[in-house]
């Protein structure tokens, strides 16, 4: 009987699970079936295979411009993120000081706030304050949400570091900035390439604040969201977002394997902290 | 208070610190000699590492002096002082190899690749590394790690050498091993040694001179031997090997002479220079006797000077000793006494009936 209920439960376990991935990537799946299906019309039956949809993309001169909006932006994303995660992490890890707890979580809060009410509130802020919008304000939200994540992928390399490690560096005679550069450094680089890389992700297929806080450059999700009204435009869009998640994929598997590394260098066992 | 000489390496003058409300040191003052090996040993937080960390330069007193080569070290940070630390963790590098490792300092002083090459080797050398300059951090055992920290403070020449409980991870074979070799290298250099241990018996065996730490201030700065044999206090007496205390008073005094009624054996003369320098002899409540200076008589046909009969009230056999409690006249705690089991001895039970002789020159006076 027990046995049996077991069983029971562990087929629909099973049965629960293939249902959740499902439905999880299953419309994850259509973005490439339809960016390499040849017609217009995004249905099924699917009509045959052509890459003709990413062809269009080359000649489109107004996504080109889309994607170096989006490099610039993500590219400065993530390094003013990385460099306060840094700052934030090492404080973090290295001293104590009064309130420490609630301006740490002060600081994570972005993470869990819906987006749409960074993005709102944000725009209210820029208005009173009455700057123009451009990519420099997108570029303000993104660093305001990738900060958190920054800041949780470094704290694990800073707080895998020895006090004691910059304690003998210091004391063989090295100087303050030689022992960031010859120990610090080396030892959480790992880290620091893994947060430029989730941040830069992250940034590349923000939609919302961007859709809010830029002004006549729009980025790449910007761009698609612009397409989505033209349904001629949809298999090429398809095409787009194909490769957009593709490289976000790419990307992500990269960062993980940095962090790892960053943890593995130190001793410290791989699956504490970090988001896979 | 230890004597100041104006040789001494380093010269610590009523050095205080005060972690927020808690003072760790009270009042330090020691002077260090040039070339010897000096213990700092006292029990868990009487503020060993915290003296240590600020001879490096780690932290400053918060008043009070550290002198080094004499000069006065307020303000100079640990890098610009001429001490090297061997750091309880070790702190190897872990992204450096062992050549890397040790030459960490000497690149700092822009040497030439091919100079420190030649230095690196000859520092390992010196701790038995020899041929494992391209090993990484991760492919050394502790002992071979704890021997890297050496030579990368070796390799730099300094006046002095820190060590923080160096020893404390290896297991006991190869500490014992490591003790020895540390010693005998410290004597071949002629370097400074100063290390922090909570192991008496380490601190003994290494050390030229110890001194002993308790709740922030040192209790007494001898040699191993004149701690051994003249603890200052009951305290000290009993962190360093074991010591039986017996109540005593001051029967009469002359010039050179103390006469001392012991309660459980009877009185005694004793040489007034026994006495340690600022005890008043009318305040000496205590005398202390190490076990081995007390000998177990199976039937009293000794004619020794001091003799008193006892009972056995427990025997540890230990192989090469044995260990006796022995029940004293009088209601006192019973005594410990430990014989050598030399040919032809042989182990007395429990409740034996013994005479235990001891002599006027092992009695320790305490107040
Ligand atoms: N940074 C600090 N802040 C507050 N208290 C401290 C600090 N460093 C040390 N202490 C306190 O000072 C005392 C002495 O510490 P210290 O580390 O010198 O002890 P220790 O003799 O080296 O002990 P152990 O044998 O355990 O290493 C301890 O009570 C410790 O709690
Ligand atoms: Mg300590």
């Amino acid at each position: 009987m027990s046995s049996l209920s077991k069983y029971l439960s562990g087929k629909w376990l099973t049965v629960y699970a293939v249902v959740y991935m499902l439905f999880l990537y299953a419309p994850v799946f259509l973005l490439p079936m339809f960016a390499f299906n040849d017609a217009t019309i995004i249905s099924f039956p699917l009509q045959g295979f052509t890459t003709k949809w990413f062809d269009v993309l080359w000649e489109t001169q107004a996504l080109h411009g889309a994607v170096r909006n989006s490099a610039t932006v993500a590219i400065s994303t993530a390094v003013i993120s990385t460099i306060l995660g840094a700052c934030a992490a090492r404080a973090s890890a290295r001293y104590r000081f009064p309130g420490k707890r609630p301006v740490m979580g002060f600081i994570m809060l972005p993470l869990v706030l819906p987006e749409i009410i960074v993005a709102v509130s944000l725009l209210v802020l820029l208005m009173q304050l009455g700057m123009s919008l451009s990519l420099w304000t997108v570029v303000a939200g993104h660093v305001l949400i990738c900060t958190p994540f920054s800041i949780a992928i470094l704290s694990s390399a800073f707080q895998g570091l020895d006090n004691s490690l910059e304690e003998a560096s210091f004391d063989l005679g090295e100087s303050r900035w030689g022992t960031f550069r010859r120990v610090i450094l080396p030892l959480v680089m790992p880290g620091v390439v893994s947060s430029l890389l989730i941040c830069f992700t992250i940034s590349l297929d923000e939609f919302i604040i961007a859709f809010f806080l830029t002004g006549t450059d729009v980025t790449l999700p910007v761009y698609i969201w612009s397409q989505l009204r033209f349904p001629t435009k949809l298999p090429s869009v398809m095409a787009l977002g194909t490769i957009l998640l593709a490289l976000s994929v790419v990307l992500l598997i990269l960062a993980e394997w940095f962090r790892r590394r960053a943890a593995k260098k130190q001793g410290i066992e791989a699956s504490a902290g970090g988001f896979m | 208070m230890a004597a100041i000489d104006a040789n001494d390496i380093i010269v610590l003058s009523d050095v205080t610190k005060t972690f927020g409300t808690f003072q760790a040191l009270k009042g330090i003052n020691a002077g260090i000699r040039e070339g010897e090996f000096f213990s700092l040993l006292g029990p868990s937080g009487c503020g060993k590492t915290t003296l240590l960390r600020m001879i490096a330069g780690f932290d400053e007193p918060t008043t009070g002096t550290i002198d080094i080569n004499g000069k006065p070290m307020a303000g100079i940070s640990a890098n610009k002082r001429p001490t090297n630390m061997v750091f309880q963790s070790y702190a190897i590098f872990p992204h450096l190899s062992v050549a890397e490792n040790v030459g960490y300092g000497l690149k700092t002083q822009k040497m030439p690749k091919k100079e420190i090459a030649t230095e690196v080797d000859k520092a390992l050398d010196m701790v038995d590394l020899h041929g494992l300059g391209d090993r990484g951090a991760h492919e050394l055992s502790g002992g071979q790690r704890q021997r890297v920290a050496l030579a990368r403070a070796l390799v730099m020449r300094p006046k002095v050498i820190l060590l923080d409980e160096p020893l404390s991870a290896l297991d006991k074979k190869l500490r014992d091993q490591m003790q020895v070799e540390l010693r005998s290298l410290q004597q071949t250099l002629g370097i400074t040694f100063i290390l922090v241990t909570h192991d008496q018996e380490e601190a003994l065996i290494m050390s030229d001179r110890i001194a002993v730490m308790f709740e922030g201030e040192i209790a007494q700065l001898a040699s191993p031997e004149e701690l051994y044999r003249r603890p200052r206090t009951k305290r000290v007496a009993s962190f360093i090997g074991v010591m039986n205390f017996l109540d005593a008073k001051l029967g009469s005094q002359d010039e050179t002479t103390l006469t001392i009624n012991i309660d459980a054996l009877g009185p005694v003369q004793v040489p007034i220079d026994i006495a340690p320098a600022g005890l008043n002899p009318a305040t000496i409540d205590a005398v202390g006797i190490r076990p081995e200076m007390l000998t177990v008589l199976g039937d009293g046909n000794d004619n020794a000077e001091h003799k008193v009969e006892g009972e056995v009230t427990g025997t540890a056999y230990y192989g090469d000793m044995t260990y006796y409690t022995v029940q004293l006249p009088g209601s006192g705690e019973p005594v410990t006494i430990s014989m050598r089991n030399t040919a032809g001895r042989s182990v007395l039970p429990a409740g034996s009936k013994v005479m235990v002789r001891w002599g006027a020159e092992s009695v320790v006076l305490f107040e």
